[in-house]
């Protein structure tokens, strides 16, 4: 062993995927630990919640994942309406299948472009991030926001689709698995890339499981688990998909199987299309201020990232007595001592980005 | 451009020199407008639209605008996002590491004025100008990608009325405001392990 030396990486660090600080521990170019320091995007969301009513949580929520906000919206929302007992309409069960799957894409799109810019192929990241504006431009018609979108509210969504919009729609997952396929064939069949990121970062389906990850960083381990199937909510029952799973759970595998995660989302989205009946986005009869009775609920979604769940206490105010986010990328995150260990420095920056963390979520 | 510094006092001293300099102004001025290259400091929501800025769609090399990772090649810091305490140290040492001339572009309204996160949040700081000398002051949460090349060409207006003459140009002799020296709100603390 040769002297140790360590590394500082971050926090402004471009591959760092936001303002992660990874400190490193290295004996020569090999890493020995790796040390994630956060808390550099900590802006307190969950103890704001508490000043705010029901209702002026939703746009907080936007910037906690801020690559798939309208997951966070509707985990939040779920959470509401188990604790105030809303029923919300059918029609808005659908919409919001629709977006979260379209926001599915629009996240992995931003997780297997970064993981193609680290791995040297940046054209693959432009390639990605077309198709990802093409879903931001959906949602721009639908709420007239880009990012933050504040769509999904307690008791269903702030307003009906607008006109053209589901023809728009069904004209994007028309091309969009052929794209994916030539994005598959051009980072995944790439020689320099499949070198880059076969057997880096192999995490076993038992660590995965002991470890608490979820979504694609479980799944890449072939553990199978998905919420949206095995703890069936909201109107997924009705839907015929597969969920992808990887064998060998390394960076490769946790990166292509979120190739193929937008494929299968396209197929939820073309059959909620299909099914979409007329009627109410919005639970009729709510009150203008929501003030649950004392209790408590959590519920959880299949975000991007991996089980995404809200905790909410009341106590009969109008504003919530506690939130807590219980967010998949910390969980996933925590991973990284372990996967980087005996790699590469290179490999380091490989193995962060296939676990695709989003700060605003990791430090809340 | 610490020849080009001295350049500007030596001429002033000449006769005449202020035409010299007039000309020479106009000649920096114009290189300098022209490729504005980007420090991008993204930190939350708004990095995602800094990223769709300079891509494909709506492609910012066309402006000269290129986002390099290291603030030693670059002239324009964009601060895209929540500035916490935790991140302002690591924010300031990085403004501190770009050459002179520099400007700096407060990209969305958390890192106008904290935005949403004013009010009631402990760990924010109201704004990155407590801390950084901002020229361009950019709303939205977050902006579109036009909204920042409209801030990039605003700049770039400002930049042509810069001079490279000592005490003509605000840019080359305003100095750093302390740390500390805030204007509104407690000054950013050191977050102890940044940096």
């Amino acid at each position: 062993m040769t002297e140790q030396t360590i590394v500082n990486i971050g926090p402004s660090h471009p591959s760092t995927h936001g303002v992660c600080r990874v400190v490193v521990t290295l004996d020569g170019e090999i890493v020995t630990h790796a040390e994630p320091i956060i808390g550099h995007l900590h802006r307190g969301i969950e103890k704001m919640a508490e000043n705010r009513t029901y209702l002026q949580v939703v746009p907080l929520t936007d910037r906690l994942d801020y690559v798939g906000s309208m997951y966070a919206n509707w985990a939040y929302c779920r959470a509401v309406e188990r604790l105030a007992g809303i029923r919300v309409p059918e029609r808005a069960e659908y919409i919001r299948v629709i977006v979260c799957e379209l926001q599915r894409i629009a996240s992995h799109m931003m997780g297997i472009g970064s993981t193609g810019a680290d791995t040297g192929a940046f054209t693959a990241f432009m390639y990605a991030f077309a198709q990802r504006d093409h879903v931001v431009e959906l949602f721009e018609a639908l709420c007239g926001a880009r990012l933050t979108y504040n769509y999904v509210r307690p008791g269903g969504v702030s307003m009906d689709l607008p006109e053209g919009w589901v023809e728009q729609c069904r004209a994007f997952t028309a091309q969009h698995p052929s794209a994916m396929l030539e994005l598959d064939r051009l980072l995944f069949g790439n020689v320099i890339a499949r070198a880059r990121l076969k057997g880096v970062g192999v995490l076993s389906a038992d660590d995965a499981v002991a470890w608490g990850a979820s979504g694609p960083t479980a799944r890449g381990s072939g553990v199978d688990w998905d919420l949206r199937r095995d703890d069936p909510y909201s109107v997924y029952p009705r839907f015929d998909f597969q969920v992808p799973l990887g064998e060998n759970g390394d960076s490769y595998d946790r990166a292509r199987i979120r190739l193929w995660e937008c494929v299968e989302s396209c197929k939820i989205i073309d059959q909620a299309l299909d099914q979409l009946e007329p009627g109410l986005v919005k639970a009729e009869g709510l009150p203008r201020l929501l003030a649950p009775r004392p209790g408590d609920a959590y519920d959880h979604i299949e975000s991007a990232r991996g089980s995404l769940g809200v905790y909410l206490v009341s106590d009969g105010t109008p504003r919530p007595y506690r939130m807590k986010v219980r967010s998949p990328a910390f969980c996933n995150l925590a991973l990284l001592p372990l996967l980087a260990e005996g790699h590469t420095l290179s490999d380091l920056v490989v193995i962060l980005g296939s676990l695709d963390p989003v700060f605003g979520e990791v430090d809340r | 451009m610490a020849f080009v510094d001295d350049l500007g006092a030596a001429l002033d001293k000449t006769p005449g020199g202020g035409i010299i300099l007039t000309s020479l102004d106009a000649v920096m001025d114009w290189s300098r407008g022209k490729s504005l290259w980007m420090m991008p400091m993204g930190t939350a929501c708004c990095a995602m639209e800094l990223i769709a800025a300079s891509f494909s769609r709506f492609d910012f090399d066309r402006h000269g605008s290129i986002p390099r990772p290291d603030p030693r090649h670059c002239d324009v810091m964009v601060v895209a996002g929540t500035i916490t305490r935790k991140m302002a140290p690591a924010v300031q040492r990085l403004y501190d590491q770009m050459p002179d001339p520099k400007w700096v572009i407060a990209m969305g309204n958390c890192a106008v004025s904290g935005g949403i996160f004013y009010y009631d949040t402990y760990s924010v700081v109201r704004g990155v100008d407590e801390f950084l000398p901002v020229d361009v002051y950019l709303a939205g949460c977050p902006p579109r990608p036009e909204s920042l090349q409209d801030a990039i060409l605003r700049l770039r207006e400002q930049v042509s009325t810069d001079s490279i003459a000592p005490g003509k140009s605000r840019k080359l002799t305003s100095p750093l405001p302390a740390p500390g020296s805030a204007r509104r709100g407690e000054p950013p603390v050191g977050g102890g392990d940044a940096g």
